[in-house]
């Protein structure tokens, strides 16, 4: 498989299906007198039995199957790595939606990637608070350290939610901050070597900032960890 | 003044399981509404005076009360999708209590005779929704959710539904359409959810923050609760610090507490040696404050802050100070609306987009101060034009912006034109003007 787009590079154009192109002229101008497109023949296509079992648990959590399509897209992508044709047929097929249905709700949303995309997910986050804090400049140091390792995924991203540990970022869904150029290094060391990433700056180990909010910490007149 | 409620020993450990929650008195609160008829559940959510704490600020006991009764299916929906920049309060909840968030969802379910809950959490909240979906299956497991509970003949059906990442999901009728496997679109109001939501039904949508706090209101009875805090805006809020200070993080205050006690005494404020130039009071969609003396005394409130012409919306306080520049701020704030416009309505999908550029133009030293009466001009444009309020999202800090750093900005006008080398003022061809025409 040929090296994947590095970040900020213009991305190749995609083959539409990885084994050749299941839809002849799919780039063509749209002919009017076929037939539209229909839910994928489930006796032709092929889905992975977990993923055919975890949609469909999905669909039953609803009174409206449909409402398991983000769901069912989450599921398809992890697999997939991406949310590609075969990917989207797939679940298309056991959701009995048309491709195009479920293609128009990917697009919709920032967490489903419409191209092949690089194994890991650096998402920082360049929203207000982190970039009063310097997050533009972390977000070029991951840029910068993406182009010489090309399975970085690196994106800005719009407020995560942790504007409390800013400048932040998500790497492989794990909230990380406050970071400095040292830290991004140490991720991708981190990522690397197969590690948790930069243990002791994880969101899930941090105590919360109130100063009342334990009493134990009063009690014992220690300041909460930052 | 102290008074904590959601906030109490939060990170004691465990917390996030049935055991400990159920050690500290957890769900002792379902366990007494079970005993009340519905409708006294619901008078004292109403006695409470409880606002939403998502953003609107709308009395939940109030919203409650507009679900028509009857046997038709009725929804619940937990709005966890907390995208609003500057806004990391539920996030604290659900990883470190969200036993308290199902309790919460129980109670307000039987209050509201509904059967069927969703709680919507953003996608990227992975820590998050794990915790939360391993408490519900433990709240499952105990029979606080299901099926008769606690012998109650009250059925509940909770699901966790993660989304993908768009803000406009925050919306409450984008969220329900989200939440239908559809395109994040925002509806027309009218019809609003609590007649016809989910699936056509009547839902209640309500924030983490209002639903975690509805156990403790039944716990010390609602008249109490509502003795705390102002008597219009009552209770305990989770305030979000974050920007330019020395403590951010979440801090829970009684409401009219001052604005100055928050940002300097809890979080620190602004690093030594620097002043604050401007904060958001609730989150990058409220109109800016100064940091004058006098917004800086405002009490931290519902109504204190509607009067001084902004909002305290989801309770996230982000502080600027004096080392960046109001562009600098102002172009964050509409990047942000322009990308996250889902693009239904023209005034917010156009307005957001040329705001940007109209920014970038006085970026580059093309503009004179005509630009700003302009950019002025289109945020009042937008304000009340589309379905949903993530246009006047923008409009509203960026028009305040304008109005209150307007010496600021043409300073900042002048020196782009310096820094780009652009003519004097004088001789700058007014916008929009090239010949004139009659």
């Amino acid at each position: 498989m040929s090296a994947l787009p590095r970040a900020g590079e213009d991305r190749p154009k995609v083959p539409r299906f990885g084994h050749g192109s299941r839809v002849p002229g799919w780039d063509e101008a749209v002919d009017l007198t076929k037939p539209p497109a229909t839910i994928p023949d489930p006796a032709l296509t092929e889905v992975p039995d977990d993923l055919r079992e975890e949609i469909e648990a999905a669909m039953a959590r609803y009174p409206d199957r449909r409402s398991a399509a983000i769901p069912a897209l989450h599921a398809a992508q992890q697999r997939h790595g991406w949310c590609s044709p075969q990917a989207i047929a797939q679940a298309a097929s056991v959701m009995r939606l048309t491709p195009a249905y479920l293609t128009s709700v990917a697009t919709f949303y920032d967490m489903f990637a419409m191209a092949p995309k690089p194994k890991h997910d650096v998402y920082v986050c360049t929203n207000i608070s982190c970039s009063l804090l310097g997050a533009d400049e972390l977000h070029e140091t991951f840029l910068e350290l993406a182009h010489d390792n090309p399975d970085l995924n690196v994106c800005s991203f719009e407020c995560l939610g942790a504007c409390d540990i800013g400048p932040m970022a998500s790497i492989n869904g794990e909230y990380v901050g406050p970071l400095t150029a040292d830290d991004a290094k140490q991720i991708v060391e981190d990522l690397h070597a197969g590690r948790p990433v930069l243990e002791h700056k994880q969101l899930r180990f941090r105590r919360c900032a109130d100063p009342n909010a334990n009493r134990a910490d009063a009690e014992s007149g220690n300041p909460p960890t930052a | 003044m102290t008074q904590l409620l959601i906030f109490d020993n939060i990170d004691e450990p465990g917390l996030n399981t049935l055991a400990v929650y159920e050690r500290r008195g957890g769900y002792q609160s379902l366990r007494k509404a079970l005993t009340f008829p519905p409708e006294a559940v619901l008078q004292e959510i109403s006695d409470s005076g409880l606002r939403g704490r998502g953003g609107a600020g709308f009395r939940m006991g109030q919203k409650a009360g507009f679900l028509p009764k009857g046997d038709m299916p009725k929804y619940l929906t937990c709005n966890a999708d907390e995208s609003e920049p500057g806004t990391f309060k539920d996030r604290e909840i659900m990883q470190k209590t969200p036993h308290m968030l199902i309790e919460g969802i129980v109670i307000a379910c039987y209050g509201a005779a509904i059967n069927e809950a969703f709680i919507y959490i953003r996608g990227e909240y992975q820590l998050q929704g794990d915790i939360l979906e391993a408490a519900i299956q433990e709240a499952y497991a105990a029979g606080y959710v299901g099926t008769d509970i606690l012998g109650s003949g009250h059925d509940l059906n909770l699901v966790l539904h993660r989304g993908a990442g768009a803000y406009i999901c925050g919306e409450e009728t984008a969220l329900l359409d989200s939440l239908e496997g559809k395109r994040g679109n925002p509806r027309l109001k009218p019809p609003f959810p609590a007649i016809q939501g989910l699936y056509q039904g009547p839902t209640l949508i309500n924030n983490v923050e209002t639903l975690a706090t509805v156990p403790h209101i039944i716990a010390m009875g609602g008249k109490r609760y509502a003795e705390i805090g102002t008597e219009t805006s009552t209770g305990t809020k989770l305030v979000s610090v974050s920007g330019d200070v020395q403590r951010p993080g979440n801090y829970e205050v009684v409401l009219g507490t001052p604005s100055r006690e928050i940002i300097y005494g809890l979080a620190g404020g602004p690093q030594p040696g620097r002043e604050i130039k401007l904060w958001f009071p609730g989150g990058s969609s409220s109109p800016v404050l100064t940091g004058s003396d006098a917004d800086l005394d405002l009490p931290y409130d519902f109504d204190t802050m509607a009067k001084a012409g902004t909002m305290l919306g989801s309770g996230a306080i982000i502080v600027v100070d004096d080392t960046h520049t109001v562009l600098e701020v102002m172009r964050k704030v509409a990047k942000f609306y322009a990308h996250e416009s889902c693009g239904k309505c023209v005034p917010c999908r156009e307005g957001t987009n040329w705001t940007v550029k109209m920014i970038d133009r006085i970026e580059s030293g093309e503009a004179t101060p005509m630009d700003l009466d302009l950019l002025a001009s289109v945020q009042t444009e937008i304000i009340g034009n589309c379905l949903c309020v993530l246009g006047d999202a923008m409009a509203m800090p960026i028009g305040s912006m304008v109005e209150k750093f307007r010496s600021d900005l043409e300073a900042e006008v002048e020196a782009a034109r310096e820094r780009a080398g652009a003519g004097p003022m004088a001789e700058a061809i007014p916008v929009g003007v090239t010949d004139p025409v009659f």
